[in-house]
Formats: C-alpha cells, structure tokens, sequence
C-alpha cells in the first residue's frame, strides 16, 4: 500500500483532439508540442508539481507511444519519486475482458484501483489539452472551505463566445444553480475549465453507480456531474481569472502560441515561482546569423535562423536558410525551411522540409474571399517540393513536387 | 560501446589559475562557456557517449558551484544505483594551486583506483574544450598495442606549465617528449585527454611515490617515453586549450561560426548540461540581433551583435552588446553599451552606461556587479 496522500491528479491525456487533424495523426492531443519547447501536457503536469500534488495519474488511450515516451518517468517534471510520481494508466484487460475507456468517468471508474492505493480525501480530475497556469492547491483550499463535494474551476469567457462552452449558472454563495451545456441563448457567461476537485469518497459512489447505468455516456460532463447534482450534493464554483486556452483547433492553437509574444497576454513563461517544466532537448544554444532578421519572436535552442524570421515560434533545431522568410507561423522542431522559401500564417510540423522557393500559406490581406483564408498546416515529416504553393487552410501530409501540382 | 571498461576521471581544478577572474569562485569545470555550458560537460558527455558508466570528479577547491552544477549526475545519466558520478573531495590539501600536484591528488584517491573492476582509465582536464569519439581512441589504443595514449591537438603550444608535447612517428608514435618547452612553432601537444591500463597506472603510481616523484607530467609520462609504447592521437575537429582570459573569449566567439558548432555538438554525441526549464528566447520588436548565440530564457529588446548570451539574459530596449559574453541572468539596461565585455553571472549594467574592452583584452564584470 501506499502513503496516505491528501490529494491525488488524474490527467484525462487519452482524447484525440480529432480537429487538430494530422497534427494528431500520430500523436495524442496533449502531445502537441506548444510554445517553442512545450507539449500542451506540460502545463497541467508542471501545475500539479508547483501546487504540491506529485501523485498523478496520466490517463491515455489514443496513440500513447509519444506520450508515454515523453512522460517517462516523470523525471522532466520531478515526478520521479518514491512516493507517488507520475504514473501512466492506459486501459488493460480484466477478468472480464478488456474495455476501452469508455468516456471520461468511465477512464476514473477503471482506475479506482490506482486511486484507493493511496486513500486520497481529494481527486482532482484534470483535462490535458489546456494552456494555463493554475494553483490547484488553492483551489483545493476553496473546496475544503466549502465542504463541497464537487468544485468545477471556472472562468468568464466573452459573452459572443459563451455559446461554445459548457456554462453555470450561480447562486449567490457560488454553489452551482444550473449548468448549460452549449446553449443557443446562453445565460451566463461562466465556462468551466475542465478542471474538477471531488472529494474521493464522494465521486467514488457516483463512480459506481453512473457504470451501472446502462444508458450513461460514462462522461463526466453529461452524466456524472449533473447526477451529482440532481442528488443534491454540494458543488461550488471556483472562478479562476487568468490565462486559459483550449488548443483544440487549428487556429486557436496557432493564436495560443502567438499569444507568447503579445505582452498584453497574461501568460508569462519566465515567472521563476511558476515554471512550467518541460523535456528539454540536448542541443547546443540558437544562433541567429549575421543576415538574418528577427522580428517579435520566439526561438527555441538548437535553432538557426539565416532567414528572415517574423512574428513566429520556432522550436529547437529548426533551420531558417538565407532568403526563407518566416512570418505569423509556429515551426516545429527540427523543420528545415530552405532558401527562398515563403512560410506565412502556418503550423508546420515537426521534421518537414519546405524546399527552395516553396510557398506555404497565404496572408489574410492578399485574399479575394477571407472565406478561403485559413492557417495552412504541414504535417510531421512531410516534405513540401520546391517551388510548391501551398494553399491556405489546406492540411498537408503526404509529400508534395512541382510535378504534382 | 568500450566504455563499460573504463573509469573516467576528471581533474576539474587543473589550470584553474590560467583565468584566475572566471575561478576566483568556481572551479576551471563549472567555467560558464558556450550560453548553456560548463566546461566540464564536454568531458563528462565525451565519457558518457562512449558508454563509460563510472566517472570520478577530482576536486581541489571552490567546487561547490561545480557540486551544484552536477547534483547526482543525473543530466550525463550518471545517476545510478551502481557505478554513476562521483565527486572526490581533496584528502588533505595544503598544497599549492598548481597542476604540478596530479599525483598527490591520484594519490588521495588510490582507493577509488584500485577499487574499480574496470581495465581502463582516462583521464581528462576540462580547460580543454573537444568532442571526441572515445571507441575510436580505444580502437587506436588496442591496434597499436600502446601503453598510454595521449589526444594531441597540432598547433601553438598553450602558455601553460606542464604541457606535454610530443615527437611522432608516421604511425603515432612518441619518441620523445618534452614538457612545455619554449617553442614558437607548431607543435603536437597534448589535449591532456589520456587513457591506458588501470594497471599501468597503479603501477606508474606506486613507483612515482616511492621515488618521491611529484610530477604527473614530467615523472609518470615524459620519463617514461623510451620503457612504454607512448602513442600520440589527433583530435578531430574542433578543439581549444583554454590557457587565458583572450583564449576562453576567443573560444566562445570561435562558435559563432557554426561549422565549429557543427564540430563541437556533432549531433551523434550530444553534449548534456544542467537543465534550467527556460522559456525560450524572445525577439521583441525592434530588436536586432546579428551572428549571435542566444540560449534559452533570454528577452531581447535591443541590438545584440557578434556575442553569447547565456541563459535569461536580458537586453533593453536600446541598449547594444558587440562582440561580448553576457553570462547568466545578467541584466544590460536601456541605453547601456557594451564591447568586448565578459560580464559574469547576474551582473547589472544600469541605463547609459558604456564599458568598452579589446579584442585581445576583454573587459571583465565579476559576478553579479552593478555597474
């Protein structure tokens, strides 16, 4: 058995993330790499190590390899550790055959196991496909204080935006009233975050009884939380006011990494009581030469840039030829942009080759219809012939030559 | 993968007193170089990507930068439950600065020697500065049947005491040896990267203390040039004997060319360092930065030209850094100017202020000076 621990993380890292398109193709959702050395899992695992909860369970399912490899042993993350650490639970076969994980809850509900080796009071259940920084422990503080059996962090999102989120509606002592899944005419602008804290004892009944309900979805958000609330048990709110993104399509993650380099944005990556931790590469530093131009961006080790490189994120070990140019565009790790190749609002992949003269991507102000407009995307690997176009919003992953076209 | 069958053993004092500033508070490995390193992870990853599992660090003094640097090892996977790093701490040191006491700090660690089941040992100093492939000099060690082999670099000979310089045949040879002789030509002197039998060493050891010998150089290698098969081999690439203030500058600036870069970090044998979980590097508007190295955490706002920034540095708006080392977390204010500096760790340079240096005399800022 192992020690007693106060409160325990889930990580839910097995979805998808279906609208990200090849960028998943082989990868699951948290393993998108993000902000020019980052994958999105980072920010919930760093966030778990700097509120003092280092028991966490990563739960995956769609194409572990990259991330199970990333995870390792959690040392990246001071997650290696006697007691506890992190721990990747993907779905296994039972006496009673093998079952994928079937939602959400269903993914806890098999993992109860892992859970009661540790006899939790808390469980915090987490989404790993989100950008934020956030002292779980206070919120942990705020569900004690409340003597809640459920606390769903939640923030304010614009009221023309509210209709895409999963919504509350508050009382007064903000103990949850009403929720809104996606409505049309929404009544309040208080979205939740993905980021739940139950007390175990609590969720582990509810657990319990949603996997016998035949007609349950198994998902926390349409089945286990309005159950929960139906019953009557206590659920509160807790508003959480800083950065959060959901990088889940195409464009929301090339804004949020772009978002790096507006200082308006209330992300700050260099904050020494807040790091977020990450595998670093073994790569010497970046060099920038002395013809190229860089403007407004972000550059990872190992890089180097001879180009022009504009408004951008360029992970480590991206080369940047003499005469490429590189604007509103984040490019992977090791992507090789040759000279005289164009990249301009794009998500290129990891280890593409952009080959000479190539253009990717078009800027909004040059198109007809903005309708056609869109960030195009080169996949991992794919290898973009010289003098190629490729188009906006298009989504590349097989190779493409000037004969193709 | 020969390294399963050497220890490795690092001087990490040696020549500390050839750039007295950057050692007054650290020891010659924990020299910042290079935006990211210290210069004992080139000869710590050399080990390690041969597959050398057993590493002792000799100390002397001022080594608790380099203790903190290292922790457990666990950065060059010298973190383990058997073999791994191990920092040797001095017995009992009342002798001078000097490279001349190699033996009495061999002596201090004779049980660590003998305790060790592997057959070979190499040695390395880490003021010189390569990336070298340890299976190929094995290979070379085996074929040639040598007894003790020495990487030599050809070329100026580094104003160093305790210089072993070579004379040698076609095949590699040594027929004779000389030690820091005053010479203007090139010469084949030695990177101080040795390896041979952890027998011989014993040996060699055990002989050099009864004889009251003190001189690693002079007693254990030269006098021994025509009794042992002495062979010489050449470092490939990029090498440096760091052996002053301009030479370690010159270095640093020697990697703004990235065919040495190629050299030094050839992809195939990573060179490992502490890790510092930086963001990486930012390029505000209106920023200009030119044939530069930058590491990661740096913010850069103003005009950075021909220098190495190491990690979080931060450049203002304004201010302009030519031809310039700006070590970790230092702080270059508006306005501020800086040429041919080595300004060390978290030093400040307030608004307005000039400080100029030459090319072979670089200004030096200690460690977290405000100007």
């Amino acid at each position: 058995m192992a020690r007693k621990t106060e409160c325990i993380a889930m990580l839910l890292a097995g979805g998808q993330g279906s609208r990200l398109g090849i960028l998943t193709k082989n990868i699951a959702k948290p393993a998108v790499p993000y902000g020019g050395k980052y994958r999105i899992i980072d920010f919930p695992l760093s966030n778990c190590v700097n509120s003092g909860i280092s028991t966490v369970g990563v739960l995956t399912q769609y194409q572990p390899l990259e991330l199970n490899d990333y995870i390792g042993n959690g040392q990246a993350w001071d997650l290696d550790r006697a007691n506890g650490g992190v721990h990747i639970l993907s779905p296994y076969q039972q006496i009673k055959g093998t079952e994928w994980y079937k939602g959400t809850a269903n993914a806890i509900y098999q993992n109860i196991n892992f859970i009661d080796r540790y006899s939790p009071e808390y469980v915090a259940v987490l989404s790993g496909d989100h950008i934020y920084k956030m002292d779980y422990n206070k919120m942990l503080k705020y569900h004690k204080e409340n003597d809640a059996a459920c606390t769903i962090a939640m923030l304010e999102v614009p009221w023309e935006e509210a209709s895409r989120f999963g919504l509350m509606i508050l009382n007064d002592d903000n103990s949850i009233a009403e929720f809104e899944e996606k409505p049309k005419n929404p009544r309040s602008n208080k979205a939740s975050m993905g980021v739940y804290i139950f007390t175990w004892s609590k969720l582990r009944k509810y657990l319990l009884e949603d996997e016998d309900d035949p007609n349950s979805s198994n998902d926390f958000g349409h089945d286990v939380i309005p159950k929960m609330h139906a019953a009557g048990e206590r659920m509160f709110a807790y508003l959480f006011d800083g950065y959060w993104k959901d990088v889940g399509t195409i464009d929301s993650l090339w804004e949020a990494n772009l978002d790096l380099l507006n200082p308006k944005v209330d992300l700050d990556l260099s904050d020494p009581t807040w790091k977020i931790y990450s595998k670093t590469p073994t790569t010497p530093p970046h060099y920038v030469s002395g013809d190229a131009t860089v403007q407004n961006s972000m550059i990872a080790e190992g890089s180097r840039v001879f180009g022009e490189v504009d408004f951008s994120i360029l992970f480590s070990n991206v080369t940047v030829e003499k005469g490429a140019e590189v604007r509103d565009s984040i490019i992977m790790p090791g992507t090789v942009i040759k000279s005289g190749a164009t990249v301009q609002y794009a998500i290129v992949a990891e280890n593409a080759v952009i080959e000479k003269n190539a253009v990717v991507g078009q800027r909004p102000e040059a198109m007809k219809n903005l309708d056609e407009w869109g960030v195009a995307v080169v996949g991992a690997g794919v290898t973009i012939g010289e003098g190629v176009t490729v188009a906006p919003k298009a989504m590349i992953d097989t190779d493409i030559r000037k004969e193709d076209e | 993968m020969t390294g399963k069958n050497i220890v490795g053993i690092i001087f990490s004092n040696a020549y500390d007193e050839c750039i007295s500033e950057l050692t007054g508070l650290r020891t010659m490995g924990s020299v910042p170089f290079a935006c990211r390193y210290r210069l004992i992870d080139f000869a710590l990853s050399n080990m390690v990507n041969s597959g050398i599992e057993k590493v002792g660090v000799l100390t002397k003094s001022n080594y608790q930068s380099l203790m903190d640097h290292l922790g457990t090892g666990k950065p060059w996977d010298l973190s383990r439950k058997t073999e791994g790093m191990f920092i040797l701490p001095p017995f009992s040191m009342a002798d001078s600065g000097n490279n001349g006491d190699k033996i009495a700090s061999l002596k201090g660690i004779m049980g660590f020697i003998s305790r060790s089941t592997e057959e070979y040992v190499l040695f390395s100093d880490c003021n010189s500065i390569l990336n070298i492939d340890i299976d190929e000099l094995m290979d070379f060690h085996t074929e040639k049947g040598s007894d003790i082999t020495i990487v030599y670099k050809h070329g100026k000979i580094p104003a160093l005491n305790d210089v072993i310089v070579m004379d040698l045949e076609e095949n590699g040879k040594a027929t004779q040896i000389t030690v820091s002789p005053v010479t203007e030509d090139e010469v084949d002197y030695s990177l101080n990267v040795i390896l041979m039998k952890k027998s011989l060493l014993e040996r060699l050891l055990n002989e050099a203390i009864s004889l009251n010998y003190n001189d690693f150089e002079a007693d254990i290698i030269q006098r021994n040039v025509s009794r042992l098969n002495i062979y010489g081999f050449e470092a490939k690439g990029y090498a440096v004997t760091i052996d002053s203030m301009q030479t370690y500058f010159k270095a640093n600036m020697d990697l703004l060319d990235p065919a040495n870069c190629d050299e030094l970090f050839a992809p195939e044998r990573p060179v490992y360092t502490k890790v510092r979980d930086d963001m990486p590097a930012i390029y505000g508007l209106g920023s200009s930065v030119k044939n530069s190295l930058v590491a990661d955490g740096c913010i850069v706002d103003g005009e950075v030209e021909n220098s190495i920034l190491f990690r979080g540095v931060r450049v203002e708006k304004g201010a302009v850094v030519k031809n310039s080392i700006v070590m970790q977390g230092s702080y270059i204010a508006e306005n501020a100017s800086l040429n041919c500096v080595v300004a060390d760790k978290s030093v400040v340079i307030t608004p307005h202020k000039t400080l100029s240096g030459a090319e072979n005399y670089p200004v030096y800022i200690g460690k977290a000076i405000v100007i």
